[in-house]
């Protein structure tokens, strides 16, 4: 099947862990339509996990009556996913490499989701947009796998 | 929707956990119950099986890290066991081999449980 040159797709969810299946099955399609093998997949697909985690979490502090969006953007060898909210943002460079040590004394594993983020994407960043914020997140495609 | 179950048994002088589907924000709060069971009832030596677990997120690693000090101030561990490859990549990349005794099969982890 000849992958498709662009993807440009939305949805929202509501503001719940459920979601976090639903949001998994939409990047892991696009992900996958788009030319990635399945180890590419999965990594996208959880740092997508991990972003709206921190949404459902943080940014609304698990208020389940609201909504945020994954927006595919996708072409040439870039495949982007932008996670937008309306909540409370929050400066993720003010959140330090976790040590695993230190984490496990006091119990914690915040922080963790961000540090997955950055190792399993090429580009993580944050921005704060009127009302709302967004975290885009990029995945080249490598050795492209077209068919 | 992406199912998650736990289940536990005895063998020996250990429990094991056995893990099956999807372990994520949603489904963590299941395994925190489970390990807090088994805490309040003196289980410290607890070997989990990954072999049915397909999938994994921070969440789900933040449980292993909210026991792991209690089991092991009481003369316990919990050992890992049987991970999938894709598993098994999210925990090396964020260090737990360094911290956890993570075995190919659940029989290696009982092994160290009872050769104590």
């Amino acid at each position: 099947m000849k992958r498709p040159e662009k993807i440009e797709d939305s949805k929202l969810f509501k503001s719940t862990t459920d979601s976090l299946a639903e949001v998994r099955e939409f990047v892991n399609e696009r992900a996958a339509a788009f030319g990635f093998g399945d180890r590419e997949v999965s990594e996208i697909t959880l740092a997508i996990d991990e972003a709206c985690t921190n949404v459902i979490k943080h940014a609304y502090k698990g208020n389940p009556d609201t909504e945020f969006e994954v927006r595919v953007l996708a072409s040439g060898t870039e495949f982007q996913v932008v996670v937008r909210d309306w909540g409370t943002g929050f400066n993720p460079e003010e959140v330090p490499v976790p040590d695993l040590k230190d984490k496990i004394k006091k119990h914690k594993a915040g922080g963790l989701g961000i540090f997955l983020m950055r190792k399993l994407m090429d580009t993580v960043e944050y921005q704060g947009r009127d009302a709302s914020n967004e975290v885009r997140l990029i995945r080249y495609l490598r050795n492209e796998q077209k068919s | 929707m992406n199912e998650f179950k736990v289940l536990t048994r005895d063998s020996g002088n250990a429990v094991i956990v056995e893990l099956h589907g999807f372990l994520d924000a949603h489904t963590a709060p299941e395994l925190e119950k489970t390990f807090t069971d088994l805490l309040s009832r003196g289980k410290y030596k607890i070997v989990v099986n990954f072999n049915s677990l397909n999938y994994i997120s921070s969440a789900g690693l933040g449980v292993f890290m909210a026991y792991i000090d209690e089991v092991r101030n009481n003369h316990g561990d919990i050992k890992l066991a049987s991970m999938q490859q894709k598993v098994f990549n999210v925990f090396d990349l964020l260090g737990f081999p360094f911290l956890y005794e993570i075995y190919k099969s659940q029989d290696e982890a009982l092994n160290k449980f009872n050769s104590i």
